[in-house]
């Protein structure tokens, strides 16, 4: 397969299969914003530095930035946007974010909603220098920092105590 | 980033095949060649994705040392259980680089081939000289502003660091890199910029890194990444060290050390001077930070990045009491 013009890719998004066609060139970022629509991943700096653009591909988190939306096909997605459960019940680290005020432009938010969600099933929330070492990767222009630390531990127990519950 | 062909490779001969072919590049994590596609300092014509490629990802730890497929995931190199008790400078140079997310995309091979973090190649629309980028062309650096520059290494062609920090973990345990078949020291896959800083890797059109392998070692059992930068996370380094230790049946006389350095070189930096050194010596402070400084006996700065010529020496030493320490 190569192509220097478009090339045809299905891409699993949120549990959803999309066919589109791209160039080669174009990011997973692009590809979900502006040939799908899926604007909830913003572009920060567009070159890895940000974190901003942080999605999950076969459940791990990666930059959508820095990733082809070719080199995405067979794998499945995970966006922002598929992160609630279907009645719209929030995620436990959505609804952390809201009560723990973790932002204030909220533009980072998506991508360090989607880095702690990442963080917390790694395993790596255990203490407060974990998190902020574990989630070092998410720029906060704001300085939310302090809060986005609460909102991800607020999280981690809620997540380890339903686990509990459900065993 | 300008536009290429893609095409993803179903074997190790077709990417091999591919890979050679002119203005192709391999691409696996993506982390250094889109980044620097998209700073125009790469422009593929040809994009050779290796990452659907299968079994080339595995992780084995036994008696004999570590092997490690081109494949395998930085975060899963640092997390993984064998490497963390066998290799602990192996996993504390992955999880100290970059971030989290970064880990999960970039692989041991790519991680490799990484390139200088020089902001002047880095930028070739406002620094069209670059000996690296552009052979002949000049240095924008030498003269300009070099805090993050190397000072050991260095030549009158090209003085930018090697920013990795495996790759200084790999050389301290005298890894080897596999290219299919034929097989280099890690020390010797990282060249001197000399006349030459375009070439960086003892690698030839049409090779592939598919592993690389790290012989088990009491050192290496023992040993530590110690990282100082200008940001506690998510940072490269201003000076690092990766350090092993095996002591005497005494526990206090050194019997083997390793010692190498990282963000101070153009290439990652074994300093076998202060390994000689100490070998046989009783552990204590003083002999430690005297021998630390023959590491830098060859340094030249170039200005601003003066600091790194005291900074390596204590990385160093701090690095061979934190682990001689701990018995």
């Amino acid at each position: 397969m190569t192509s220097k013009t478009r090339i045809p890719i299905q891409l699993q998004i949120n549990g959803r299969r999309h066919e589109l066609e791209v160039e080669p060139r174009v990011t997973l970022l692009d590809a979900l914003r502006d040939h799908l629509g899926l604007t909830g991943t913003k572009k920060g700096c567009d070159q890895g530095q940000c974190g901003a653009c942080t999605v999950h591909v076969d459940g791990q988190r990666v930059l959508a930035c820095l990733t082809l939306a070719a080199q995405a096909e067979g794998r499945a997605v995970t966006s922002i946007e598929g992160l609630a459960e279907g009645d719209g019940t929030l995620h436990a680290v959505q609804a952390a974010f809201l009560e723990q005020d973790a932002f204030q432009c909220g533009y980072c938010t998506p991508g360090q909603i989607m880095s702690a969600v990442a963080c917390i099933r790694e395993g790596h929330a255990g203490s407060d220098d974990e998190i902020r070492e574990y989630m070092a990767g998410n720029l906060c222009r704001c300085g939310a920092y302090p809060h986005i630390v609460a909102a991800v531990r607020q999280a981690a127990l809620e997540v380890a105590s339903s686990m509990e519950t459900a065993s | 980033m300008r536009d290429f062909s893609y095409l993803r490779a179903n074997s190790i001969d077709a990417a091999r095949q591919a890979a050679a072919l002119p203005g192709a590049m391999l691409l696996a994590g993506g982390t250094t060649l889109i980044d620097l596609a998209k700073c125009g300092v790469t422009e593929p014509e040809t994009v050779v994705d290796i990452t659907h490629l299968n079994g080339l990802d595995g992780i084995t730890v036994d008696d004999r040392g570590a092997t490690i497929g081109a494949l395998a995931r930085m975060s899963s190199v640092a997390d993984h259980a064998d490497i963390k008790s066998r290799f602990p400078a192996v996993s504390e140079a992955l999880w100290q680089a970059a971030s989290a997310q970064l880990r999960n995309m970039a692989t041991i091979g790519g991680n490799l081939m990484q390139r200088t973090r020089c902001p002047y190649f880095r930028d070739p629309a406002n620094f069209p000289a670059c000996n690296k980028r552009t052979p002949g062309s000049g240095c924008s650096a030498i003269g300009g502003v070099t805090r993050g520059h190397a000072v050991l290494g260095t030549s009158e062609a090209c003085i930018a660091t090697y920013p990795g920090d495996l790759a200084t973990a790999l050389v301290a345990f005298d890894a080897t890199v596999h290219l299919g078949d034929r097989q280099v020291a890690a020390d010797d896959f990282f060249l001197l910029p000399g006349t030459t800083p375009d070439r960086e890797h003892a690698i030839e059109p049409g090779e592939m890194i598919t592993a690389i392998s790290i012989p088990a070692s009491a050192a290496a059992g023992r040993s530590t990444y110690l990282k100082v930068r200008d940001r506690q996370s998510y940072e490269f380094a201003a000076a690092s060290a990766a350090v092993g230790i095996e002591f005497e049946a005494d526990g206090r006389t050194i019997r083997d050390l390793r010692v190498a350095l990282g963000g101070v070189a153009t290439k990652p930096w074994r300093a076998r001077a202060v390994e000689e050194a100490l070998k046989g010596k009783v552990l204590e402070a003083d002999t430690v930070k005297q021998a630390s400084l023959l590491a830098i006996e060859a340094a030249v700065d170039h200005g601003a990045n003066h600091y790194k010529i005291e900074l390596a020496p204590r990385v160093i030493a701090r690095a061979i009491l934190k682990v001689g320490e701990t018995a």
